[in-house]
């Protein structure tokens, strides 16, 4: 039960964090010694061709795995991981994967463009034993404040699922954090896992520096999907999801220079650039907030009200006319938005300078086709609405919270 | 009585002489939190705002007696900060810093679990306690003494429900902003048992948000042990799935996570849930109407 709770609770897409590709992930865990699957990244077919034949010549072996490289996973269900018998076929499958729109099940259907390519070589061949996968991953257990390693002999398959269905199966390590990870807990791992012989071996040293890993590189979640023994008891990682802690990244520049912009969304990455914290949403009133926690409650106040949110706002703890146009353009430039909620309680920020913003915004922008409704409550709220309704802008006033809501039915109605 | 803080807490600033610090530390000031001096490695020696400035945490307890610290330093160095504090005797630390590394906060935490101090925050607007003392970052002239204390995950959403709960006529004991992060040192549990054992405290509003287990606990806590109305929000009812909203904290993973699973939890303890934010105050008002 409590492991339900953790694994449900923990295995996130954080998209405001920084996404590795899968291929990136792998540079890490080479740089930690946590053994991976051979192969190299490719962005053209050619390339593609290039690191099959070395492979090849490595393993005299002629089955490769190519595996589009999107923020995104369930690739394989999108026809983004396909299977090649050969060196030339490796340039076929390249060839249609590179630029395709790949759309799984967590891309939504408009797909994500794929502009690379990992090309493996196959670690499924025969040997003296099955090859098995499992589940491995590091996060923070929230509950406990410390790392905690979670792992299942479930491996290759949505875990949240397994966590549903078999909760026995899946196992948790936490990590002490001022003692370390333990040599007692890798060996508790590999007999969890039914390891024994060379893959027992292998995982006592697989497991602490997959910690390590995750340590050092100040991630959030490094979660291996599945870990493969293979029938020659290896231990290894064959798939990759990683999300670096961005608060940490200034201590990581070599890091940094890995996000890939292509794969975040423009408008964010636009908003982000004025300090704007903006997470775009299916809604038909956008709003502005100064504070993420108001922010959320004013998104539930517009649904409240009868209208479903157009975005999550946050404009920090500076309001000034620059910022809120810049909000103005951001929100405008999706059609479905009806009204604009901005609802800003001064403290430190004065009420009254956040008026004269608003109202240098709107003449900035030009006539807003959508109507505005302005809350400003807290220091010189009073002078800040009088600012707003001696403008002669096409602009409304509210002064409780309420007030708000109720505007927010009036406009849409 | 009040929680955690009083007009008699002895408050230095860490991170004295940068911008944040000089302009929150004359807010305190002129609210009448006694301040007595600050820390800014380096600068020991000086004088700025006319008090003392010391070149560490424990040079200033030696000589200031204090025993409440509020933290302004940049995020690479706040964790660095904290500990400090906590070795030097403090035994209040208000972490206000936004940003700091989550690996960061797990070695905080545990450094914290040897020791006496108390950490309220990262990430969050601070406490205060009408009419006493202030230690954040929060307008003071919203507040007035009151009996009704506030717990909550969010600053500005905090500053409204302390403002619906003044202008109604009502006032607060204490407020304090636990903060944003997936890691804080004061939970909302530790928070509510505070104030369920204060006398200055009649009743009590909890703000949550999406993300984490920490309101389902106290929750639980207050069906069995809670003695006192309790008034519940969690902001984020219309958050999607996988996305942060803002706080590294907020985010929904799993069901547990999602608002409308708090509230069915707080509701199913016995915690007045209000589904809109604007409702904060006058249910709060109602329920102390109906105790006297």
């Amino acid at each position: 039960m409590a492991f339900t709770k953790l694994v449900t609770g923990n295995l996130i897409k954080t998209e405001q964090n920084m996404n590795l590709h899968e291929y990136q992930g792998y540079q890490l865990l080479s740089r930690y010694n946590v053994k991976t699957a051979d192969g190299g990244m490719a962005a053209t077919p050619e390339d593609a061709v290039a690191i099959a034949a070395g492979l090849k010549e490595k393993s005299d072996s002629e089955i490769f795995v190519v595996k589009a490289q999107i923020h995104a996973g369930g690739r394989g269900k999108g026809g983004g991981v396909k299977v090649a018998r050969s060196v030339d076929e490796v340039g076929e499958l390249a060839g249609k994967i590179l630029g395709m729109q790949l759309v799984t099940p967590q891309t939504g259907p408009e797909g994500k463009k794929v502009n690379r390519v990992f090309v493996a070589r196959n670690v499924f061949y025969k040997g003296d034993s099955e090859p098995r996968e499992f589940y491995m991953s590091v996060l923070l257990d929230r509950d406990t404040g410390k790392h905690v390693m979670i792992y299942s002999p479930d491996g290759g398959m949505d875990i949240e699922e397994v966590a549903q269905k078999s909760p026995e199966r899946i196992f948790r390590e936490i990590i002490d954090p001022a003692a370390g990870f333990q040599p007692f807990q890798s060996r508790r791992i590999a007999f969890n896992l039914g390891l024994s012989g060379n893959a027992y071996k292998d995982m006592l040293k697989f497991a602490p520096a997959l910690y390590t890993a995750f340590k050092g590189s100040d991630a959030q979640l490094f979660e291996i999907n599945p870990v493969l023994k293979t029938s020659d008891d290896q231990i290894m990682a064959i798939d990759c999801k990683v999300v670096i802690d961005d608060n940490a990244l200034y201590r990581h520049p070599e890091i940094e220079a890995m996000r890939d912009l292509t794969e975040e969304d423009a408008t964010e990455t636009e908003a982000g650039k004025y300090n704007l914290n903006f997470v775009k949403l299916d809604g038909n009133v956008g709003c502005m907030v100064n504070g993420a926690g108001l922010a959320m409650a004013t998104m539930d106040l517009i649904k409240l009200s009868g209208g479903e949110p157009a975005n999550f706002l946050d404009v920090g703890g500076t309001a000034s006319a620059e910022t809120v146009e810049a909000g103005f353009r951001i929100i405008l430039k999706d059609p479905a938005v009806k009204a604009i909620l901005i609802n800003i309680f001064g403290g430190i920020v004065r009420c009254d300078r956040v008026a004269n913003g608003v109202v240098e915004a709107c003449r900035a922008y030009g006539e807003l086709p959508v109507p505005v409704i302005v809350r400003l409550q807290g220091t010189n709220a009073e002078e800040a609405r009088d600012i707003i309704n001696n403008s002669s802008l096409k602009v409304y006033s509210a002064s409780s919270f309420a007030d708000a809501a109720r505007m927010v039915k009036e406009v849409l109605t | 009585m009040s929680v955690l803080l009083n007009k008699h807490s002895r408050v230095i600033i860490q991170g004295f002489t940068g911008s944040e610090g000089t302009f929150h530390a004359t807010q305190m000031i002129e609210y009448g939190t006694k301040v007595v001096g600050g820390v800014t490695p380096g600068k020991g020696g000086q004088k700025h705002l006319g008090l003392p400035v010391f070149n560490s945490v424990s040079d200033a307890v030696k000589e200031t007696a204090a025993d409440v610290s509020v933290i302004f330093v940049p995020p690479p160095f706040a964790a660095d900060a904290i500990m400090e504090a906590a070795d030097a005797g403090i035994k209040l630390i208000v972490a206000i810093t936004e940003g700091i590394p989550v690996s960061d906060m797990v070695m905080v935490k545990e450094y914290l679990s040897s020791r006496t101090a108390r950490l309220v925050g990262p990430n969050c607007p601070g406490v205060i306690t009408p009419g006493e003392a202030k230690v954040g970052i929060m307008p003071g002239f919203i507040h007035r003494k009151g009996s009704v204390g506030i717990i909550s995950r969010s600053g500005t959403l905090t500053y409204e429900a302390v403002d619906q709960v003044t202008r109604l006529g009502l006032g607060q004991s204490t407020c304090i902003g636990i903060g944003g992060d997936p890691i804080v040192g004061t939970t909302t549990l530790d928070a509510v048992k505070l104030m369920m054992a204060d006398a200055d405290t009649e009743a009590i509003i909890v703000i949550g948000e999406i993300g984490g287990n920490m309101e389902a606990e106290a929750a639980h806590w207050i069906r069995d042990h809670g003695k006192k109305p309790v008034v519940g929000f969690i902001a984020g009812q219309t958050a999607p799935k996988g996305r942060r909203m803002g706080h590294a904290g907020a985010i929904i993973g799993g069901k547990g996570d999602t608002a409308a699973a708090k509230m069915e939890i707080m509701r199913s303890c016995g915690i007045h849930v209000v589904e809109s934010p604007a409702d904060i105050g006058k249910t709060v008002a109602s329920l102390l109407k109906k105790q006297k």
